[in-house]
């Protein structure tokens, strides 16, 4: 008997249909991934099984059946105790989805005293086994940590632990590691994996990342505009990719933009030049009279970009590479070492590089429009162009970014996240600098968007002769768009060179385990045309 | 932890030395000099002189500022100008009926203003949320002395349940003293707790849209256990806040309450205080008042470490 079985199932938001006709199944010990876009409607699908929905959207109709039992018919206090009890469920922000104010074992013990009744007592020491077990042993994890003296890594064990304490039955992971850095994604993965296989459960994850699924899941659920378009075991669906959207995804996933040839130095000076640059803040004092010890967040980096080439830095999180960029673009002081834009200190070289955040929403002024917020780097020339002119150049740029001038007269919510970081890159290009900043710009982004921008950047590059620094955690991204690459650990560049060379034949041991831990699409056979399925759909 | 408290203990203490400055300074460049102003239009310069000797009203600026705070900690607040009795005990007289009647309208606050906000809250968008709403408009809308005169009118001159103004001491036992200060504690309260209950039902529904209640829900708990166990204590952040502010409000700002009711609180005292150059009991109240809120403010701090772990730093 499946543990999970979704038949026909219909939601709606005031008369709008959500979801359409979805249909999975998940066996006790097997590992079930339901893929596709954002808005695809996966989470929908979780959250119907959890009875959880936002309000406003209902179910019309089908069933969801929980071992046999439909959970339909359950009253909302029967759903309580199937909640966390017979069904476990995790989120993606391990950050946030903790209560901060209550410690980690009150959090874990909450869900055993919950479902068993047990005392006290017990449901501590059971709290205690499961986080033995998630791997947050009793010396460095005592039961009275609070979750903000955790990592992201360590917290989204403690979620794992209270969602498993009961033994459930089904297991429903959405994104449970779309947070976390590469090596941390790997170790939740296997411990996801070995939990599934030792208490016999089902496993429903929901990712977006094709490669997680393909290395993770038994069987596959690609969804697409509320519908389930294609499901079967991971490795017949990825061999054979039979519905054209399946095959467009996986396309997009291992995109590879077409980069113009690096062109010929005409100035042996590098266009930036970052020498044994040092970035350290002092610590909360210990005490009143001590003086503050100081973290060192970049220790000693050097290195240099010329014109129109495109670098790549990747790092996991907290090695610094966010207080490098801020530094570069003269947003931070350096306590040593000289940042120096084509021989001017950055803060001077106004203009000359621009930067790409990644969130385009929450970098941009809702209440402008469009021509507004592109033309706002125009502060920064002395003469800064006005009226027709400034129009011209708005109207320019946005073209540039492949979208039409009337965008210049719209605001920000009106358009769509792939849109929004076009906008990010015709503010960053409407001054034509030298360098654009890209800072994690594309990690926000759906694969078939993601694929688009790659290729806009580097029609761009090509264009304009723009250098690119690209900031990253994403491997498969750096590979697609950089010439060279340089990998930061806690502070320093550990290694450097061509990106094919130290992502093909990796030297520095982190280097290496990087890449082993991130998850690798299958081999891809050479297909015509996806992109513009990707485009009708 | 010990560090959050020795660090929060020095600022206390250098507020309270920029305080003690700065209202010390204020009062030296007020015009009008005291002595004068008791002994009249027609008095003769030596006269003024004696009484400024007397007064203490001599003397370098530095050694006056010493001799005031020296007094304080030893609890000699010094002579009324006006009334030639001890300045400590006239502010004892009244601080026994401020500081109650301000314990007793804060504790109304929060008894009306927490659960309204969490009601609020949890029916977001019901008409139970919109009649609370609604009321917290009112209640801020409207200026306290009119609550004040309302509440006269039914409970005093309509029902005869209370007194309507008056306070007849703490000698006749703790419940008369009490329901002396019933309606000005209410007319007090009303106000706030119209803020507080907005403070409560925002911070509310900001909490209930964080990540941890969906995972609260979704290991079993119904959707009220979840606000109650989850919600509440992480929403109270911000109104500890609130709650200080207001503490130290209502000690100092009762003056027409206090008018209303006719209480011989503290707002009255420094009110005629000024009007008759009284300095010495201006700087005393007000610096009593500022040491009241800057200990305030302290016990928020602690309340803050109480409620939210993240500010105790482990060593």
């Amino acid at each position: 008997m499946s543990v999970l079985r979704v038949e026909g199932l219909d939601l709606e938001v005031s008369g709008a249909p959500i979801l359409r006709k979805v249909g999975l199944t998940v066996d006790p010990g097997e590992i079930v991934a339901i893929t596709g876009e954002s808005g695809s409607g996966k989470s929908m699908t979780a959250l119907a099984v959890m009875r959880l929905l936002p309000s406003g959207i209902t179910r019309t109709a089908g069933d969801i059946a929980l071992e046999g039992q439909s959970l339909t018919a359950f009253s909302e206090k029967e759903m309580c105790q199937i909640r966390g009890g017979r069904i476990g469920m995790i989120f993606q922000e391990p950050m946030t989805a903790l209560n901060p104010v209550q410690t980690i074992g009150d959090q874990v013990a909450e869900t055993v005293r919950l479902h068993s009744g047990a005392s006290r007592r017990a449901a501590f020491a059971r709290a205690r086994e499961v986080l033995n077990r998630v791997g947050l042993d009793e010396d460095r994890f005592p039961l009275s940590r609070y979750p903000h003296e955790l990592s992201g890594g360590q917290r989204q064990r403690v979620m794992i632990a209270l969602a498993i304490a009961e033994r459930p039955a089904l297991l429903i992971a959405d994104e449970p590691t779309t947070a976390l850095d590469v090596t941390t994604q790997a170790q939740i993965l296997d411990l996801l994996k070995s939990l599934v296989s030792e208490y016999g459960m089902g496993l429903l994850i929901i990712t977006h990342d094709l490669a997680v699924v393909a290395e993770f899941a038994d069987r596959l659920v690609v969804m697409n505009d509320g519908q389930v378009v294609e499901s079967g075991p991971t490795a017949d669906v990825i061999a054979h990719q039979r519905h054209p959207y399946t095959k467009a995804l996986f396309e997009a996933s291992g995109h590879q933009a077409h980069l113009p040839p690096i062109p010929i130095r005409r100035s042996q000076r590098p266009l930036l030049d970052v020498r044994d640059v040092v970035r350290s803040y002092p610590k909360p004092r210990e005490s009143l009279f001590k003086r503050p010890s100081r973290l060192v967040a970049v220790d000693g980096v050097s290195f240099s970009i010329h014109a129109g080439e495109r670098v790549g830095l990747v790092g996991e999180s907290g090695c610094g590479k966010s207080t490098l960029t801020r530094a570069i673009l003269g947003l931070e002081p350096v306590q040593a070492g000289s940042i120096r834009v084509d021989g001017i200190p950055p803060d001077r070289a106004h203009g000359r590089v621009q930067v790409v955040f990644q969130d385009p929403y929450g970098s941009f002024n809702p209440r402008h429009k469009v021509s507004r917020l592109v033309s706002e780097p125009f502060h920064l020339l002395d003469t800064p162009p006005t009226g027709a002119e400034r129009d011209r150049l708005v109207g320019e740029t946005l073209e540039a970014v492949g979208l039409t001038r009337d965008a210049a007269d719209r605001y920000i919510h009106q358009f769509s996240g792939g849109q929004r970081q076009r906008i990010a890159i015709a503010r960053a290009l409407i001054l034509r600098p030298d360098l654009i900043v890209l800072d994690e710009a594309v990690s926000a982004l759906d694969v078939s968007v993601r694929a688009k921008i790659l290729d806009l950047l580097a029609g761009l590059s090509a264009r304009f002769q723009l250098a690119y620094l690209f900031i990253s955690h994403d491997l498969s991204v750096v590979r697609s768009i950089t010439d060279r690459v340089m990998v930061m650990r806690a502070g320093q560049i550990v290694e450097e060179g061509p990106t094919s060379d130290v992502l093909g034949t990796p030297k520095h041991s982190y280097t290496r385990a990087l890449i082993a831990a991130a998850p690798k699409l299958p081999e891809r056979k050479e297909q015509e045309g996806s992109a513009d399925v990707l485009e009708r759909l | 932890m010990l560090g959050y408290l020795t660090k929060r203990l020095v600022s206390l203490l250098a507020s309270l030395f920029v305080a003690s400055v700065v209202i010390f300074s204020v009062v030296e460049v007020v015009p009008g000099d005291p002595a004068a102003f008791m002994l009249g239009m027609n008095a003769r310069p030596d006269t003024i002189a004696a009484l400024r000797a007397e007064l203490g009203l001599d003397g370098s600026v530095v050694e006056r500022y010493l001799a005031w705070v020296g007094g304080m900690m030893r609890g000699d607040f010094g002579i009324s100008y006006t009334y030639r009795t001890p300045v400590a005990d006239m502010i004892a007289d009244r601080l026994w009926v401020s500081l109650p009647l301000a314990l007793f309208a804060l504790t109304l606050t929060v008894v009306i203003a927490i659960p309204a906000g969490l009601f609020a809250a949890s029916r977001r968008g019901r008409a139970g949320d919109y009649s609370i709403v609604g009321a917290t408009q009112i209640g801020i809308a409207v200026p306290n002395f009119w609550f004040a005169m309302i509440l006269i009118l039914i409970f005093a001159i309509q029902l005869r349940w209370f007194s309507a103004g008056g306070f007849p001491g703490w000698q006749d036992g703790f419940w008369t003293g009490l329901k002396a200060l019933v309606l000005p504690a209410v007319a007090l309260a009303l106000p706030q707790a119209a803020i507080l209950t907005r403070v409560m039902r925002s911070s509310l529904i900001e909490v209930l849209g964080e990540d941890f209640m969906r995972t609260a829900r979704a290991k079993g708990l119904s959707s009220g256990a979840a606000i109650w166990r989850h919600g509440l204590r992480n929403a109270l952040i911000p109104v500890l806040t609130i709650i200080g502010l207001q503490f130290a409000f209502l000690l100092a700002g009762g003056i027409i309450i206090e008018q209303v009711f006719a209480l011989p609180g503290l707002g009255r005292l420094v009110f005629q205080a000024i009007s008759q150059r009284d300095l010495i009991v201006v700087e005393s109240v007000v610096m009593l008042l500022v040491f009241a809120v800057i200990m305030t403010n302290f016990l928020v701090d602690l309340a803050y470490v109480a409620v939210d772990p993240r500010l105790r730093r482990r060593a």
